[in-house]
């Protein structure tokens, strides 16, 4: 995991340094969200180059525009990865169309299935690495480690009742991921 | 393009995985022939949260349906979902599922948000991302505030380290490590474990910290002290062997120390930093972090099995130069020591004025030729005075450098005095350490 939600604070405090031009900030952003937007834009889009590509991209954006992130709509974590999605989301559409246009196979209609797919994929990711560490763990150690909900409990050192609650609210929080839209067009990345 | 199907297959297997378990555990109550007897006591419950985590569960060997309350079985959902539920309360809620159609929505949501849950990837990212997309944002906006030149080698090195540690779990941090280094001619090594070598960066990169007014790491009575008395200060303060927690904190360190130098700018370059004994000017102190970060990263990369690679070629030539210009000090200190071999006996020359010297030839893209002048600190190489050559490949050289190959081992194409060859060899060696 790539760490706790920095405080709002700190999240001001690295937008003003990234506005002040410090570059060691750029450096400490790097290092605490890279894995996490390689990965959401690999989750996208299913290849290494075109997500080490969306990586500069979010990167660059972030720090040419760092204005853009307004503390008060909530954690600069959550903003890096919006704009992340959107960029994936975006570069998917742009090849799917261009294959489409060259003829390549596929229609519109599966380009757009394609399309959802990843946002409904890419938006899960997000919820995942978003909600409370307690009920991350809980599904961890339920599906990643395969422990029915009374080991999970004695791991969390909870009690069993704890465990199914935070099992269940854990998906109800993922399950969100099929209702949100289709991210706008990129242009959008703001 | 695979898109995001690519990873749909894994999803699918997850989620047959996920029936076979349910159906295999059920397979035993409902095709067991004969129920057996229900012991008249029950088995202590109690034992199951006291964490015997072996027992197994009344449940799984009683084949008596459950008569659960409606609140139960809607708080099982999640659990039932993920096949994380005894058989019995598998059949329990599944059972209930065909008579409750709010459960039974419910239920087909959270089985279809499984399906969007992922093993975790093994993702390693290039190393050589990080430098290249810095480089394309400070292209685009060039930074007010740049990392110095020469911090640069510190903040990709300890970068490229903590990238190493990212998925270390116990077994990995407590590996052991055999740490090596030369100390009079002859090899010493010291055996520690991951989570030690990374408290040794933290205590010796506090030398730098404590220069620059951060927070020292090292507790008070031993700060004064080199890079191997502070690294045994700080391995003997606390009570039990360094964990994997102490990456926080030599994390932040070391981003600190990247952001601390970047405000104080060109000018603290030459700030003196103590290094026990010597005194080491800002950027070179900060070069010698970077190496050190590099060999010790590579040092815990053999104790994983992990591959690592050394550093780019701009950041490994700066860590040659740094070493190049280290040697004439190594070298009169080894004629202080009395190791230098008879017959080299120096020339008296003057400081500054030009002196017999070794050209020092390192191969590779981040190669270049280095005249070491042999005769004494203050002399200046020479190319009209040389009196031998040697040409290494660059990576060997810092192997030399970190006391990770013997000098006598070192192929090295050498021509000229060989007394000087070798005393270089050595010098170079001898600027390893703990």
């Amino acid at each position: 995991m790539a760490g706790q939600d920095a405080p709002p604070r700190g999240d001001r405090k690295m937008q003003q340094r990234l506005a002040r031009g410090e570059a060691a900030a750029l450096g400490e952003l790097y290092d605490r969200y890279a894995s996490l937007v390689h990965s959401l834009a690999h989750r996208v889009l299913g290849e290494e180059k075109a997500a080490d590509t969306v990586t500069r991209e979010v990167f660059a954006h972030v720090w040419e525009h760092p204005e853009t992130y307004d503390p008060r709509q909530g954690p600069l974590r959550t903003w890096i990865t919006t704009v992340t999605r959107r960029l994936a989301v975006g570069r998917l559409r742009d090849s799917e169309a261009a294959a489409l246009g060259h003829g390549l196979g596929g229609d519109a209609g599966e380009l757009e299935r394609k399309v959802r797919h990843a946002s409904v994929a890419a938006r899960a990711y997000d919820i995942v690495h978003a909600m409370p560490a307690p009920l991350r763990a809980a599904l961890e150690l339920a599906y990643v480690q395969r422990r029915d909900y009374r080991q999970t409990a004695t791991d969390l050192n909870v009690t069993e009742d704890e465990a199914r609650r935070r099992l269940r609210l854990g998906l109800q929080l993922l399950s969100t991921a099929h209702d949100a839209g289709v991210p706008p067009e990129p242009g959008g990345a703001r | 393009m695979s898109g995001a199907g690519g990873h749909g297959a894994h999803d699918d297997d997850r989620e047959e995985d996920g029936r076979q378990r349910s159906e295999d555990e059920r397979y035993p109550s409902r095709d067991a022939p004969d129920p057996v007897e229900p012991p008249r006591i029950p088995l202590p419950r109690a034992s199951v949260e006291d964490g015997e985590r072996a027992l197994p569960d009344p449940d799984d060997v009683l084949p008596a349906p459950l008569d659960l309350p409606h609140d139960v079985l809607k708080s099982l959902l999640g659990a039932w979902a993920l096949a994380a539920c005894s058989a019995a309360e598998t059949a329990a809620v599944e059972d209930h599922l065909g008579g409750c159609g709010a459960c039974a929505d419910e239920a087909r949501r959270l089985r279809e948000a499984v399906g969007l849950l992922h093993q975790p990837e093994s993702l390693d990212l290039d190393p050589g991302l990080r430098t290249r997309v810095l480089a394309t944002c400070l292209q685009r906006r060039p930074p007010r505030v740049p990392v110095p030149d020469w911090a640069a080698a510190y903040d990709t090195e300890t970068a490229r380290l903590d990238a190493l540690l990212q998925d270390f779990g116990d077994a990995e941090w407590h590996a052991p490590v055999r740490l090596r280094w030369f100390e009079a001619d002859a090899p010493a090594h010291r055996r520690t474990t991951v989570a030690g070598v990374i408290a040794h960066l933290l205590a010796v990169d506090g030398l730098i910290a404590r220069a620059l007014g951060l927070p020292d790491p090292v507790a008070e009575g031993a700060e004064a002290a080199g890079p191997t008395g502070r690294t045994e200060a700080f391995w003997r303060a606390s009570r039990v062997p360094p964990t994997a927690a102490v990456r926080g904190p030599w994390r932040e360190q070391s981003h600190a120390l990247v952001r601390t130098v970047s405000f104080t700018g060109g000018h603290a370059g030459g700030l003196g930093v103590p290094y026990g004994g010597i005194e080491l000017p800002l950027h070179d102190a900060m070069l010698d972090r970077a190496f050190e970060c590099w060999v010790h990263a590579e040092d815990i990369a053999v104790a994983v099995d992990y591959p690592y690679d050394p550093p780019a070629p701009r950041q490994l030539h700066r860590m040659i130069d740094l070493a190049a210009r280290l040697l004439p000090a190594a070298l009169a200190e080894r004629r202080r020591a009395g190791l230098s071999a008879p017959g080299t006996a120096p020339h008296l020359v003057s400081a500054g004025a030009p002196g017999q010297s070794l050209r020092l030839e390192i191969e590779g893209a981040a190669g270049g030729q280095w005249l070491i002048p042999l005769d004494s600190p203050g002399a200046v190489g020479s190319a009209a005075h040389e009196v031998a050559h040697v040409a290494l490949d660059g990576v060997e050289f810092c192997r030399l450098a970190a006391g990770h190959l013997p000098p006598e081992e070192a192929a090295a194409g050498q021509d000229g005095d060989r007394e000087a060859i070798r005393d270089v060899l050595y010098a170079t060696a001898a600027l390893s350490r703990l």
